[in-house]
């Protein structure tokens, strides 16, 4: 792949609206039981305006951003040697449905490890005011050719 | 639901603990949940062309359900700081048996100027870890 992404900045994500029901199958998906991710008014009872998405849920936004990186023209990606080795998110807070997401990927770093490359990708998600909600990172392995 | 008292916390308290029996279904819910329609995850045959053992859990699957037990005893969801994990096994589910994932959560560390607990994750499927450094840091301020 193409060392020079590293520090590249793609164009924000179009804005994605969280669906009360695409929240509650992705929770169902998790095996989630918390009344607060399934329930309308449990989730109002602790304060929020919907049911609240599970911890990972950010993936299905962030999954936007990798699609952009892999559509790079000049990335020179092959999908099928990405192995994923580590993902981290860190909140402000979680997202709620209701919630209208944009995000933005930074190539954070590309690195050579023998004939394998690791990209760490960095997408930060934010609502429609523009405040921060969540910042997903993922270290994705390009394996090289055998 | 209650939030865990922080002064009652001890570095390797077993906070939580759940066994997640994944079956061929799960897979294939958890693809149309999540979008991620990669077929290693749902056809022996494409898993095999590419060399896997079976087909697998997508690794965000894993992820997503090893911190359940957590959020449940965090009470509220929002009470997750922060999530990571590195993942170092491939978790091959048999058409027929499933497999199974143990999680165990544990009090990692604490930090009391701040409230924040962190709280180190086991996930193994029989004798082997699936996830590596997977820690959940929660907020109980």
């Amino acid at each position: 792949m193409n060392p020079e992404l590293q520090g590249r900045v793609l164009p924000p994500t179009e804005p994605y609206l969280v669906g009360r029901e695409k929240v509650r199958e992705f929770a169902r998906a998790v095996f989630a039981t918390n009344p607060i991710n399934l329930d309308p008014e449990a989730a109002r009872a602790a304060g929020y305006a919907d049911v609240v998405a599970p911890p990972t849920f950010p993936i299905v936004v962030q999954e936007l951003t990798l699609a952009q990186l892999l559509a790079e023209p000049d990335a020179d990606i092959d999908f099928s040697r990405v192995v994923h080795g580590d993902q981290r998110f860190s909140y402000t807070r979680p997202v709620v449905a209701g919630d209208q997401l944009t995000a933005t990927l930074t190539v954070s770093s590309v690195k050579s490890l023998g004939p394998h490359s690791i990209v760490v990708a960095e997408s930060v998600i934010v609502d429609a005011d523009g405040a921060h909600v969540v910042t997903a990172v993922s270290q994705l392995v390009v394996r090289g050719e055998d | 639901m209650p939030t865990p008292d922080f002064a009652s916390l001890t570095v390797g308290d077993v906070v939580a603990e759940r066994s997640f029996p994944l079956t061929r279904d799960s897979l294939v819910r958890y693809a149309g949940a999540s979008g991620d329609f990669n077929p290693i995850h749902y056809r022996d045959d494409v898993a095999a062309e590419v060399g896997l053992p079976g087909v697998l859990a997508h690794g965000m699957l894993t992820m997503g359900l090893a911190v359940q037990p957590v959020v449940d005893w965090a009470g509220d969801p929002g009470r997750i700081a922060d999530y990571q994990v590195r993942f170092t096994r491939p978790v091959v589910v048999d058409p027929q048996a499933g497999a199974t994932i143990d999680v165990t959560a544990k009090v990692g560390q604490l930090d009391e100027a701040a409230s924040v607990v962190r709280i180190d994750l086991t996930v193994k499927v029989g004798d082997e870890t699936v996830l590596g450094k997977a820690q959940v840091r929660v907020s109980l301020g």
